[in-house]
Order: C-alpha cells, then sequence, then structure tokens
C-alpha cells in the first residue's frame, strides 16, 4: 500500500521534473581537478563547434586570464559586454545577467560557475546567475574546479590545506545535463604551471605555490574522477530504473542530523549529505532551540549551518524544547527518520555517567532508529553540547553583574536593620536574606548574575555578620561549614531559577510563534475577499514583526502591483517591485538578509500555494536586522503559506460561486427551454396544419369555413409574436442587457399609451383610471413602466370575467409612487400568491387564450430594476389587486416658463 | 390605368417576405419594384423613382439607415420601415434618419395597407401644400383654424398658448404620422431643446388636458412611449 503510494509520487515527482525540464535551458559543465588542466579552452571549443553548426551562441562572460591561445578562441564569437561594477573604488568586471536574458541565445557561454559576484548584482552568487539562465529555457556552457562542489569542501581542505570559500551546492553539479571531464596528468599541470602557463591571481601566489605539489594534485584528480564517476553510475542507474520501471528509491531510509552553532557542525552536515546521496535518501537538519540566549555571532554560525544545510539539500527545521535529546528523537519518530546523526560531543564526563549528554541520552531514546556520532574535526576542547546550547554562551552584560552587586548590597543592608532590631535572632536569617537576594537576582539577571551574587553574599555575611565583624577572618570554623552550604545553596539556587528562566523564555517564545499564526490564521478565516484578506494579513503582520507590510498581487497579465495600492512607503517603489517581481516568478525568498538581491528594502517572500505562487509577502523591518534567525524566516513562511491559501481559497470560493450561479442559470435556462419549446410549437403546429389543409383541400371549402381557418392562422400568429415578445422582453431584461433610461414623465401619459395599446383586450371592459391630479412629474423608464401597465391590464383581462371593470389607481405615499391595476376576478388563491411573479407559471385563465406565463415576471424584473417592489392583494369585496411602488427620485425639473411669451389672454 | 398606379419599391433580402408584401400589394392596384440588396434598391430609385419605399432595416450589404440616408439625399418620397428590431431607440434612429413610419415584423397586411395609404395621402398633401397653402385641420370633433390661428373642440374654441399652438400645428402638419421627441424639440423649441424632453412631455399634458376629453385615454394626441408623438387623422 504505502509502497504504491511511494511509487505513485516518485512517478508524479518524475513527470512534474520532466515537464519542467522541457522549458529549462540545459547546463554542460566543464569539470576539472584544479586550474590550468584546460576547462576554459575546451569549453571555448565546444562554443566555436557550435558557432560553426549555426548554432545561435554567446560569450556571456570568460575570465579575462586567458592565455593567448585561448583568447584566439573568441575570436569572431558574438560577447555579450560584461557590466561594469563600481566596487570599493574598483571597478570589476561582471556578468550582464539581464543583457543576458534579454538577448536569449540558444547557448550563452559564462566562465566559473562558483564565482562569487560582487555586491550590488542581483546574486550573490554566478550559480544562482545561471539557474535564472536555464529557467529562462536558456542553455549554457560554464567550468568548475572540483573543490567547489560544497559537499567535497572539506576534504579538500583535508588534503590540500586551503580552505575554498566560492562553493556552489551539490545540487547544481548534481542537475547539470552533461558533464564533461577536463583532465590533464598532475606531472603535465604541474610543468605547465611552473612555466607559468597556468594563471594565478597576484595575492594568491604564495597559497598556490603551496596548491600545486603532486600529492595534492593526484588527490584532487581522484576527487574529481570519483565525483564524475559517481555521476555515471547514478545515471546508469536511473538509466535502468527508467528501464526496469521499478521506483528509483530502492530505500526507505530518512536521515536527521543535529546542527548547532558549532564548525563541528559543518563537518557533520557533509558528512550527512554524503551519507544521504549514497543511500539516496532524503534528509532533514535539525536544531533545538532550548531558550538560551545566544549572541549574534553565534546565530550567525547558526544561521549558516542551516543555511548549509539546505544548499546541500536538507530540509530544515528548528525545533523548540528544553531537551534536545528529548525533542529529536520525538521529532525523528514524527518524521519516520530511520538514521539520526549527531556529532561527538566533548560533554564533561560526569554528565556521560549520569546519562546526560545529548549524545547518551538520544542513544537510550532513540529505539529502532540507528544513531550514527560523527567525530567533530575541532579540538576536543570544544564544547560538545555548545551544538545546541551555544559557543561560549552569551557575551556579558556588566550591567546585570552591576545589578547582582546592587542587590547584593541590599541585602546586606536589610540583614543589618534585622540584626539592629532583633539582637537576638540567630545568623540562619541574615542567609535567608540573602537567598533571597540570590533567587532574585538569578530569575531576573541570569546565572552568571546569580553565581556572582551567590559568591558576594558569602562574603558580605563573612564580612558583615560573622565574628570579628569588618573582616574576612573568621575565628569559628563551624562558618566554613555554613559558608560552603550557603554558597552551594545559592549556586543551585541560580542554577535552577535561571532554568526556570530559559523554559519561560522559550515557552514565551513558543507561544509568541503559535499566537502569531493562530492569530492570522482566525482572521483569514473570518474574512472573505481579497482585498479584505489582504489588509487583515498586513495588519496582523505589521504588529507582530514591527515592519511595515505589503503584499503583491498579479493583475491578469501576471504584472505584481501592491494589492492595497502601494499604502506602504517602500511598495511603490519600482525596484523594490521589480524584486517582488522576481520573487513571484522564480517562488524563491529574496530581499534583505538573503543571497538574492540583498540591496533590496525588504524582505520577500513568495506567497506559495500547490499551484505556485499567488503573490508575493513582503516585509520591511522598522527595526533593521531582524530577519536573520532562520525561526523567523521559517515562521514568515508558514504565514506566507496560510495568507496563499486564505487567497486561494477565496478563489476557490468566488469560482464555486460563479460555477453556482451559472448552474442556477443554466437550470432556469433549460427549464424555459422545456417551456418556450411547448409554447412554441403548440401556435406552429396550428399554423402548419390550418395552411396545409387551406392548400391541400382548400377549394373544397365554402367561403364562411376558408376564413375561419384562415382566422385561425391570423390569431396563433398573433399569440406566436407576442410569446416571442415576452421571451426576448425577459431575456433582455435579465441578461442585463437593458440599461434603464429615466426620464421626467407625467403618469397620465404612460398609463394613456399603455392603454392604447391594450385597446383591443380592454374592449367591453370599462377601464377606471384615477389618478390624482397633483400627481408629480416621476422619474422611470416610460417605455419599461408602460410595459409593467400594459402585462398588468392584460393579465386582468385574461383572469377576470369577461366585460368586469378594471380600475387604474396612483398615488404618492412615503417618497414613493404607489401604482395599482385592480380587477374584479376571483382573486388569488394563497399557494398562488407566492408563485404569480414566477417564470412560466400560470393560472386558471377565466377563459380564453393562456398566457405565455411572463407578463408579471416581466413586471418584477422592470420594478426591481427601478430599486421598487411589486405584490399582489386580493380585494376584500372580491378580485385582486397587483400593487406596484417606485421611490421617487429627486426634484422634477422646473419648466422655465420664459419660453412662453404671455401672448394669449 | 396602368400608368397611374403607384410605384412601391420593396427593399427586403428575405424572398418569402418579398413574395407575399409582392403578392398583396399588387392586388391593391400598387406596381412593385423588388430589391435584396441596398445597392440594387439604390440603383432602381434612381432609374424609377417610386412613390414609396418600404425598406427593411437588415440588408445583406449595408446598414438599412444609411440606404435612408442616401435616399433622402434626393428623394422625398416617404419611406416605411419594416424591421425584426423592435426596439424604440431603433424606430427612432430610423426616423431621425429621415423614415416616415416604421412596423415592427411580424405585421398584418391590414396594418401595412393602412400606413402606406397615410403616407402616400401625407406625400400628397406635401406636394400640393407648397402652392396652396392648407388653412384647416380637422380630425373627429378637434379642428384647426391655420389661416386664424384658432382651435375647436366640437363647437367649444379651446385657447392655447403660442407654444401649444405651436406643437399642435405641427403635429396637425404631419398628421397621422410619428413625430421623434427630437423632431419636436427641434421644431417647437428651436435645436438647443432637442434633448429637453420633459419640456415635451410637460406641455403635451397641458394640450391634452384642453383638447381630450379624458387626458388619460387620448382620442387625437397619441403617444408612441419612447419614440414620440402622433396626431390621429381618422
Amino acid at each position: 500500500m504505502e509502497d504504491r503510494q511511494r511509487q505513485s509520487d516518485e512517478i508524479f515527482a518524475k513527470l512534474r521534473e520532466e515537464a519542467k525540464a522541457k522549458h529549462r535551458g540545459r547546463l554542460k559543465i566543464f569539470f576539472g581537478y584544479a586550474a590550468g588542466v584546460g576547462k576554459t579552452y575546451s569549453m571555448l571549443e565546444a562554443a566555436r563547434a557550435q558557432a560553426a553548426a549555426e548554432t545561435d551562441i554567446v560569450l556571456g562572460y570568460v575570465e579575462p586570464h586567458a592565455r593567448p591561445e585561448t583568447e584566439a578562441l573568441t575570436l569572431g564569437m558574438e560577447v555579450l559586454p560584461a557590466r561594469q561594477v563600481a566596487h570599493r573604488g574598483i571597478t570589476v568586471r561582471e556578468f550582464d545577467l539581464d543583457a543576458a536574458l534579454a538577448r536569449k541565445p540558444a547557448v550563452i557561454v559564462v566562465d566559473e560557475l562558483a564565482h562569487t559576484n560582487a555586491p550590488g548584482m542581483r546574486h550573490a552568487k554566478r550559480w544562482q546567475d545561471v539557474e535564472e539562465l536555464l529557467e529562462a529555457g536558456i542553455n549554457v556552457y560554464t567550468t568548475l574546479n572540483v573543490q567547489h562542489v560544497e559537499s567535497l569542501n572539506d576534504i579538500v581542505a583535508q588534503v590540500s590545506g586551503i580552505q575554498v570559500r566560492e562553493t556552489i551546492p551539490d545540487a547544481v553539479f548534481d542537475q547539470a545535463d552533461s558533464i564533461e571531464l577536463v583532465d590533464l596528468p598532475p606531472e603535465e599541470l604541474l610543468g605547465r604551471f611552473k612555466e607559468g602557463k597556468v594563471y594565478v591571481p597576484a595575492q594568491a601566489e604564495r597559497a598556490m605555490q603551496k596548491f600545486f605539489t603532486l600529492p595534492n594534485l593526484t588527490a584532487l584528480r581522484e576527487l574529481a574522477l570519483r565525483r564524475t564517476a559517481d555521476r555515471v553510475n547514478a545515471q546508469m542507474q536511473a538509466a535502468r530504473t527508467a528501464l526496469a520501471d521499478t521506483h528509483v528509491w530502492a530505500t526507505s531510509e530518512r536521515l536527521l542530523v543535529c546542527v548547532g552553532p558549532s564548525p563541528t557542525s559543518a563537518r557533520v552536515i557533509r558528512v550527512a549529505k554524503r551519507m544521504a546521496s549514497a543511500l539516496r535518501a532524503p534528509w532533514i537538519a535539525v536544531h533545538v532551540d532550548t531558550g538560551n540566549l545566544m549572541s549574534d555571532a553565534v546565530r550567525d554560525k547558526l544561521t549558516r549551518n542551516l543555511n548549509l544545510a539546505e544548499q546541500l539539500g536538507a530540509e530544515t527545521a528548528t525545533l523548540s524544547g528544553q531537551e534536545v535529546a528529548e525533542e529529536v528523537v520525538k521529532y525523528a519518530h514524527a518524521r519516520n527518520v530511520t538514521k539520526i546523526m549527531i556529532g561527538k560531543t566533548g560533554e564533561p564526563r560526569w554528565r556521560e555517567m549520569l546519562g546526560k549528554s545529548v549524545v547518551g541520552q538520544i542513544l537510550h531514546r532513540s529505539g529502532d532508529v540507528d544513531v550514527y556520532v560523527i567525530r567533530g574535526q575541532d579540538e576536543p576542547g570544544e564544547q560538545g553540547r555548545a551544538q545546541a546550547v551555544g559557543h561560549g554562551g552569551p557575551p556579558i552584560d556588566y550591567r546585570r553583574l552591576a545589578k547582582a552587586v546592587v542587590v547584593t548590597i541590599l541585602c546586606t543592608g536589610l540583614a543589618g536593620l534585622m540584626r539592629a532590631a532583633f539582637p537576638k535572632l540567630s545568623d540562619a536569617n541574615q542567609v535567608m536574606v540573602y537567598f533571597l537576594g540570590v533567587v532574585f537576582v538569578a530569575a531576573r539577571y541570569g546565572l552568571r548574575a546569580g553565581i556572582l551574587a551567590s559568591v558576594l553574599s558569602v562574603l558580605a555575611f563573612d564580612f558583615f555578620f560573622v565574628e570579628p565583624i569588618y573582616k574576612f577572618t573568621v575565628f569559628d570554623t563551624q562558618y566554613f561549614v555554613t559558608f560552603a552550604v550557603m554558597l552551594v545553596i545559592s549556586v543551585l539556587i541560580s542554577t535552577l531559577a535561571e532554568r526556570i528562566r530559559r523554559q519561560a523564555d522559550a515557552s514565551r517564545r513558543r507561544e509568541r510563534r503559535t499566537e502569531v499564526l493562530y492569530r492570522l490564521s482566525r482572521k483569514l478565516a473570518g474574512t472573505a475577499g481579497t482585498h479584505q484578506l489582504v489588509s487583515e494579513a498586513e495588519g496582523q503582520l505589521a504588529e507582530s514583526f514591527a515592519s511595515e507590510v505589503a503584499i503583491f498581487l498579479p493583475d491578469d497579465a501576471g504584472r505584481l502591483k501592491p494589492a492595497l495600492g502601494g499604502s506602504s512607503s517602500f511598495a511603490a517603489n519600482q525596484r523594490e517591485l521589480a524584486v517582488a517581481q522576481w520573487v513571484f516568478e522564480h517562488g524563491q525568498l529574496a530581499g534583505t538578509g538573503t543571497d538574492t538581491l540583498p540591496d533590496a528594502h525588504a524582505f520577500y517572500v513568495p506567497l506559495a500555494s500547490a499551484r505556485g505562487a499567488v503573490g508575493v509577502l513582503a516585509l520591511r523591518p522598522i527595526e533593521l536586522g531582524r530577519f536573520n534567525p532562520p525561526d523567523q524566516r521559517q515562521l514568515l513562511e508558514t504565514l506566507a503559506g496560510q495568507i496563499a491559501l486564505a487567497i486561494e481559497r477565496d478563489r476557490l470560493a468566488e469560482q464555486a460561486q460563479k460555477v453556482l450561479v451559472q448552474a442556477e442559470a443554466e437550470r432556469l435556462r433549460s427549464s424555459l427551454l422545456s417551456s418556450v419549446s411547448h409554447d412554441l410549437r403548440t401556435p406552429l403546429a396550428v399554423i402548419a396544419g390550418t395552411s396545409s389543409s387551406l392548400l391541400e383541400g382548400g377549394d373544397a371549402l365554402d367561403g364562411p369555413g376558408r376564413r375561419e381557418l384562415l382566422q385561425t392562422i391570423v390569431d396563433e400568429s398573433n399569440r406566436l409574436a407576442l410569446l416571442v415578445d415576452n421571451l426576448l422582453h425577459i431575456t433582455r431584461l435579465e441578461s442585463g442587457s437593458v440599461t434603464v433610461n429615466k426620464q421626467w414623465y407625467p403618469l397620465e401619459e404612460v398609463v394613456g399609451s399603455s392603454l392604447e395599446r391594450v385597446k383591443k383586450q380592454v374592449a367591453g371592459r370599462q377601464v377606471g383610471v384615477h389618478l390624482p391630479a397633483d400627481l408629480p412629474l416621476v422619474k422611470f423608464d416610460g417605455v419599461l413602466v408602460e410595459q409593467v401597465f400594459i402585462n398588468l391590464l392584460e393579465n386582468a383581462c385574461r383572469y377576470a370575467p369577461a366585460g368586469s371593470p378594471i380600475d387604474i389607481l396612483a398615488h404618492v405615499e412615503g417618497g414613493n409612487l404607489v401604482c395599482e391595476v385592480a380587477d374584479r376576478g376571483a382573486g388569488l388563491a394563497d399557494d398562488e400568491r407566492r408563485r404569480v411573479f414566477d417564470k412560466f407559471y400560470r393560472g386558471q385563465a377565466a377563459g380564453g387564450q393562456r398566457g405565455a406565463g411572463l407578463g408579471l415576471a416581466i413586471c418584477r424584473a422592470v420594478v426591481e430594476a427601478h430599486g421598487g417592489m411589486i405584490w399582489e392583494e386580493n380585494r376584500p369585496d372580491g378580485g385582486a389587486r397587483f400593487i406596484f411602488m417606485i421611490p421617487l427620485e429627486g426634484q422634477p425639473p422646473q419648466i422655465d416658463m420664459s419660453l412662453e411669451p404671455k401672448a394669449e389672454g | 390605368m396602368s400608368e397611374n398606379r403607384p410605384i412601391i419599391l420593396v427593399i427586403e433580402d428575405d424572398p418569402p417576405i418579398r413574395r407575399f408584401l409582392r403578392a398583396s400589394l399588387s392586388s391593391h392596384d400598387f406596381e412593385v419594384q423588388e430589391a435584396s440588396t441596398g445597392k440594387e434598391a439604390l440603383m432602381l430609385a434612381a432609374q424609377r423613382p417610386a412613390d414609396l419605399v418600404i425598406l427593411d432595416l437588415g440588408l445583406p450589404d449595408m446598414d438599412g439607415l444609411e440606404v435612408i440616408r442616401r435616399l433622402r439625399d434626393w428623394s422625398r418620397a416617404p419611406i416605411i420601415v419594416v424591421s425584426a428590431r423592435g426596439q424604440e431607440k431603433d424606430k427612432v434612429a430610423a426616423l431621425d434618419a429621415g423614415a416616415d413610419d416604421y412596423l415592427t415584423k411580424p405585421f398584418g397586411v391590414g396594418e401595412l395597407l393602412a400606413r402606406i395609404r397615410v403616407a402616400l395621402r401625407h406625400a400628397a398633401t406635401i406636394a400640393a401644400g407648397k402652392d396652396q397653402e392648407t388653412t384647416q385641420f380637422n380630425v373627429g370633433e378637434l379642428r384647426v383654424d391655420l389661416a386664424g390661428r384658432r382651435v375647436f373642440v366640437g363647437r367649444q374654441e379651446v385657447h392655447l398658448t403660442p407654444i401649444e399652438y405651436k406643437l399642435l400645428t405641427t403635429l396637425a402638419r404631419y398628421a397621422g404620422k410619428v413625430l421623434t421627441h427630437r423632431f419636436l424639440l427641434k421644431e417647437v423649441w428651436g435645436p438647443p431643446y432637442v434633448d429637453q424632453t420633459h419640456y415635451l412631455r410637460i406641455f403635451m399634458a397641458n394640450l391634452r388636458r384642453k383638447i381630450e376629453a379624458d387626458p388619460a385615454r387620448p382620442r387625437y394626441l397619441l403617444t408612441e412611449q419612447g419614440v414620440g408623438y402622433r396626431l390621429a387623422d381618422e
């Protein structure tokens, strides 16, 4: 079951990758083991071959140190001008990414994949530039030396003694479409080096002298060959897997590596990466935040280690908890981890003996999980627990220590007062006062202050209260015991108080995180409409992070815009908008505190949902430097996820609403169709039947018989015409294509014109028109209101007995014009009253033709379009009244009577 | 005899409608010319001027309104529009372009013949009225003495304001024909007032109160809602 699930997951993953790969450019790396093996030369040769084959190829960037024969290879090729960047007073040549993207060749040559860009460029590293080129569908040729591969970094350092700072993530190397190994025997390379044929930066000359030795080069060569072989091996396996169509991940291993701020951790991380690669297993780097204070430097190191893990392909997580081992094991079980890797710690022996060391505890609790303890490469004195606890702890805060001194002095004063007031009291009471002070100090100002207060308390107690007073000498030796016990208790209290404080801190932080998340999700859950969602989210985040917050959403063309119209100062800035756009398109973090576009003012997080980014969240901290801690970043990403989810949910709800409306419209349309088809066919059948019978046997018919048939045809045609008219009318009204054209009318005119239109129908009835003489002009659409009267009058004619009178009444009431058409028919039954205004509802006609069942529906649509109401009542003395109400609008216009010369007397 | 038969040009692209128009018009002593496109119609009309034009607005080659405008460039022959477009704004557009009457499909032959008669009579009066000024207009009880500028309903003289009088005589001049709001406002008040339809409605209401027995059920001053007014001529 699980197996099949995994298989399908893999197939999806593969499909996704393939889909991505379709549009992605292909990366070819010319891979060597040291400078001078001829990577650039080989690359340019390959480029020339491509150019000869008429491929659209451009030299994006080639290091200027090339030798003459290399230089010669660039002749006649299209070269992209390098960007000149001023950096610390000197001009640096850099690869111009934007120009390359704009030029968009089929293939581009970019030398030195591991290069670090000058500050001010979009990305910190060249491999990120290359990544963007590939994203844009451009094929890239590049060069790389083995020492720049991240996971081999430490080995290279061990072998050659040179720490390489410029590295690329292994994933970039692994995902390259082809690797061409450029090899040269080390002896030859050495020879070339000695002849000065290898370019060496002037400042690195001495280092290079140390580097270019036969053993070094041989070792590096082996590394490069082996790395390439590994890759070939993996490719072959992948090919075989694809052939056999079995799942790729033969193992279901998952690794967890414990990360702390110490440099040892970096080694542990690299080892974990190699093991994960070997096992082809996913791996997680975990840091446990115990709530200890960390100095900025330590926090930086931790962040760097977590970033390293991330770059090497790990998933990272920060856990909070007091007990490192407990949290790690709990998390490992929750994530089905099979192997835990931890650095060997140099914890005190007594902790190990008591089973208190982190490693020991993990071993003890791990159950069926394998635990690997990795040797740290640093000096054995390095604090093992520093992995979690922090290396060196927080910096000494002298103000806190001073406060400890002050508190001890206060305690001494208090104890002195006690002695003066109650000379009979034993010394134990003064000791208690000091304990009180120590607890206070430890709880408020930390462990160091607590210990200082403990020592000071013992000294002060000795000095002021133990004979001989004001001397540190002691007559009574039993006081030594008192001092010792006092000191031990004080220190213990300090430790305990500190621990409680830390726990409180940790839980406070956890609580804050939970609270921020909870508050946001609760707000978002209770909000509908994108605009409101965005404004709620911005408000919440601004409050929680003390930042300016902006959320960007794309318009129809995919261009980002501040969703609330750029209320924040930075959101309107074009440069910042460009950063947001980049983040949106690439689905990656960027901005201040990151490697990408670090010059931006704000920190940008994509609002990632399952269907890609729906927008971008930007925060500009009011206090700078708040976003480096990885837990904040994770929290922000979680929050961004929440917002994305809410926006997506809102859009889905909107879509669902639309679908619902459409379905309703569809349902109405189909019921309309079935009614209409019946109503259309009946008169058509009559017309067709009658006319064909006239055609066939017309000669046999006498005059009156013919006439009767012809009259039938005319009547049915009229009925059909009426139905079509009504249908067109209601369709137009309901589709909203009718605009209500309001003008000032005397009601009398509209009543008059409608009576004229129904002259035939009302013939033989007495129609009483009762309009007050002082009825004002009313603003409405005359054509539509005329139709209301026509329909109501026709309705009355249809359902009231022939010859019975009809009354039309109107008056103004409460700012409304109220009109009424009343008949003397049977009135309406209760169940009819609800449905009369429905489409295609037809009552029992008093005689003659049935209507189309649309007249009253049209009336309702018209009256509602005027913002009014229509309803029906039964007259107390028999008959039905249809009443409609239209709100009066504004002041009727005054006629300029000067246009009317008073010529007549 | 046959030379005196009025010529009617039927411009209609639908053959069945042309067929029944031809049949009924011929049997009522009209000579029928047929055109199925606008271009053909304009050509025919130029060759042999018709006494009346029946025009369908939905032509395959050009807009019916354009046909009206081109005909009106040189011909005063009445144009009756027959169209499936029944909306008021289409009627107004056709009338303002120079059509004399408007009939919505489907229509009965009786209705069409009545409109043709009105239009022809009206054209004849205008043609004759050029030299000899009509001095009197009569319909039902209503009598307008144009020479004496007096108006009577039955034996009772009605006193009208100058504007009311002008409105009534304008309607009388085109009796039986629907006059658009725009046309009436231009004729009576002048071009700046063509959009002040409420002026027209108010004066029309006053006029009805003076002339009609029951202003809510007019006998003479008829409203074509959304289009304009017409003075009954029979």
